[in-house]
């Protein structure tokens, strides 16, 4: 291993510094101290890495977290229709009188925090060990930092047909908070559950969700990163998929100063499927990056990415996309799209799609592309008496709705859509 | 009533005078049609009408019911009463064709004062229409033209037409592309919506759509000018001959 520079040494040492490894039953100190000496050994993420080539780190990796005014809005939060076991962290802190009782049919769900202090649970064959599993072929030091310093979160397990999604509610009332957040949850086979996740969580968000699918298992999950102007967040979903099983994410990111969403995927049972999707909107000192990583490791399994980006007023987006194909992962079908809807000349997307390809008889295909609303479209809807503010929504709306339609469940879709509306209606310049 | 007077157009980006001086008067409950060769300028006269991008007015004047239409935007253009079936519609992914015309009904009543269409009357009026015009309900689900066929994208416009009640209807060559039963649903759509209160422009390049619709009063349009104005017989002139003798002739 090549030395880490110096540079990126102090950085690593003064945020480590800065913290200490919470006190936990033997069997998860052993798995954070394991994260420390693996955040130690990568250093963390410096503008320099490859990896961060296109978004910079350093508030994310820096001892204190920059502060982010609370926003305010007296609209109905996202999914507030849904019926939903709703579990709220107030800055990264699980508080139970603003959630329901941790219980369900078909599903046992914990608090990190008192799973820590248990001798003996089944989250110590699942805590870290999928993020630790990601970090091969590419380095992710802060989900590392994550399994070693988190202190709340959820852990579930899930053995049945869950109809009744679980819903995380994060709520951001402190405009210095720094909150790490880690979720574990597994599926057993032919279990399914959906999982929500809404809100700025804090004004610095560190959050790593480890999902184990066994075979025949579902895991269904629709996120909105909240609203508020000046968060940050870096998070990681780790997930593999047992044998036919089903993996599907969304992700609707508005606003928020900078997001970096890592999704790292492994398909290790045949015919198992997952798809990655993201749709966001962002509107000047906004950066956005989706950086995915999908390995087909097993046959005939199907995997997709849309990402769709709406920039305007100088806002950036990345996206860095990349199916590896072993060479045992024979009929592997990959898709990968990733474009953005520049509405201005000021705003910028940098896309970074990679394949790389073992086996011989597979289908692979990814696209990106970038432009702005297209004229004749445009016209068109305006000849017949649209205005153009509507008619540019109308196209935009279309633009997203690709990455929308992943999601399988209408109702949860209805409620991203409404948001997108919202969004844009609130920009609309009439 | 459209009035056009000496309009003048050249091509915004480049130094190229398309439209050299065009006079041609719809008066409310006339047909009128408009032949000529390609590229002599009709589409660009129909896009200029209704407020496309890329074109630069040098000169005279286009009135709807004495409204400047020239200043206009296209969506303002469209509220006041001008419609225009395209020579070459668009596609429009992700855009359904039902939400796109709920849309573009409501604005225009809005724009013009009006109370919007409930959802319902908008569907049993839709529905009506598209039965006359054999549009079937799945083709209403769709993203706006995509995936149809030329000849569909020709009666989806005349759907539009009727559903939006235009007072100056411009048809760009709706004609062309469609089988012999579809243009006798067009033209039947078109006959049905003919009333004292609305003229219609029609672009075409073949008779056969005006034994459908038979118009009032027959233009040919070369380089950019109207060059000879008749009764329906020119048509069948033009169809007959040619254009050669009607160049030669003006020549
Ligand atoms: N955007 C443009 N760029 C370059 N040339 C143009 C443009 N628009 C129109 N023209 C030219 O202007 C002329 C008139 O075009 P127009 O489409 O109006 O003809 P038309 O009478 O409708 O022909 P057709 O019968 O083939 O439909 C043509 O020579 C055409 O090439
Ligand atoms: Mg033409």
């Amino acid at each position: 291993m090549t030395a880490l520079s110096e540079q990126k040494m102090d950085a690593t040492e003064a945020r480590l510094a800065a913290m200490t490894l919470p006190t936990s039953a033997p069997w998860l100190a052993e798995a954070r101290e394991a994260a420390l000496a693996r955040v130690q050994a990568a250093g963390l993420p410096s503008r320099r890495d490859e990896y961060w080539k296109y978004t910079r780190p350093d508030t994310l990796v820096q001892a204190e977290a920059l502060p982010a005014a609370v926003f305010e809005t007296d609209e109905e939060p996202v999914f507030a229709n849904v019926d939903r076991l709703k579990v709220v962290f107030v800055d990264g802190v699980f508080d139970a009188d603003l959630s329901d009782p941790l219980e369900g049919e078909g599903f046992t769900i914990e608090r990190l925090a008192d799973v820590a202090a248990m001798d003996i649970h089944w989250a110590k064959d699942l805590y870290g060990t999928l993020e630790t599993n990601g970090q091969d072929p590419v380095k992710r030091p802060l989900a590392a930092l994550n399994t070693a310093y988190a202190t709340d979160g959820v852990v579930i397990r899930v053995t049945g047909k869950v109809s009744r999604p679980v819903s995380l509610i994060y709520i951001h009332k402190s405009e210095s908070s720094d909150a790490i957040l880690h979720h574990v949850i597994k599926l057993e086979e032919g279990a399914d559950l959906t999982l929500l996740e809404n809100g700025p969580a804090a004004a610095r968000l560190n959050k790593v969700l480890e999902v184990d699918i066994a075979d025949n298992a579902g895991f269904h999950h629709v996120r909105a990163q909240g609203r508020d102007h000046e968060r940050r967040a870096v998070t990681h979903i780790f997930a593999r998929l047992g044998t036919e099983s089903t993996f599907k994410s969304f992700t609707l990111t508005v606003n928020g100063q900078l997001t970096r969403n890592e999704a790292v995927i492994e398909l290790t049972g045949d015919d198992a499927v997952a798809h990655v999707a993201g749709a966001c909107l962002g509107d000047g000192d906004f950066l956005h990056d989706d950086t995915v990583f999908i390995t087909h490791d097993a046959e005939n399994c199907e995997s997709r990415q849309v990402y769709k980006k709406v920039l305007r007023n100088g806002a950036t987006g990345v996206f860095q996309g990349k199916i590896l194909v072993k060479n045992r992962a024979q009929k592997t079908d990959g898709y990968q799209i990733s474009q953005s809807l520049l509405l201005d000349d000021d705003s910028q997307f940098y896309a970074k799609p990679e394949l790389e390809i073992y086996a011989d008889d597979v289908a692979c295909s990814h696209g990106s592309t970038s432009g702005a609303i297209d004229d004749e479209a445009l016209f068109y809807l305006r000849s017949r008496g649209v205005p153009a503010p509507i008619a540019t929504d109308l196209l935009t709306l279309a633009f997203l709705a690709e990455a929308v339609e992943e999601i399988e469940d209408e109702a949860l879709a209805e409620e991203i859509v409404c948001r997108l509306e919202g969004w844009l209606t609130r920009r609309r310049k009439d | 009533m459209l009035e056009i007077k000496g309009l003048k157009v050249k091509l915004e980006e480049e130094d190229k005078q398309i439209l050299k001086g065009v006079d041609l008067t719809v008066e409310s409950g006339k047909v009128h049609a408009i032949m000529g060769p390609n590229g002599s300028g009709k589409s660009t006269l129909s896009y200029v009408l209704s407020g496309r991008d890329g074109y630069e007015v040098t000169g005279g004047e286009a009135t709807l019911d004495g409204e400047d239409l020239l200043e206009l935007e296209p969506e303002e253009r469209a509220a006041a009463g001008l419609f225009l079936a395209f020579q070459y519609p668009v596609e429009i992914p992700g855009v359904g064709n039902m939400t796109f015309l709920r849309t573009a009904v409501n604005a225009q009543r809005k724009a013009r004062g009006e109370d919007e269409i409930s959802a319902s009357d908008f569907l049993k009026l839709i529905r009506e229409k598209a039965k006359t015009l054999k549009i079937d309900a799945d083709m209403l689900k769709r993203p706006v033209n995509v995936g149809f066929s030329g000849g569909e994208k020709k009666r989806n416009e005349i759907l539009q037409m009727a559903m939006l009640e235009p007072k100056m209807c411009i048809l760009d060559e709706t004609d062309s592309g469609l089988d012999v039963d579809a243009m006798k649903l067009v033209a039947d759509g078109v006959n049905a919506l003919r009333d004292e209160g609305r003229g219609f422009l029609v672009i075409t390049h073949y008779q056969r759509l005006l034994d459908h619709i038979k118009p009032d009063v027959v233009h040919i349009m070369a380089d950019g000018r109207i060059i000879k104005t008749g009764g329906p017989e020119l048509a069948l002139e033009v169809e007959n001959n040619g254009y050669a003798d009607i160049l030669a002739e003006m020549a």
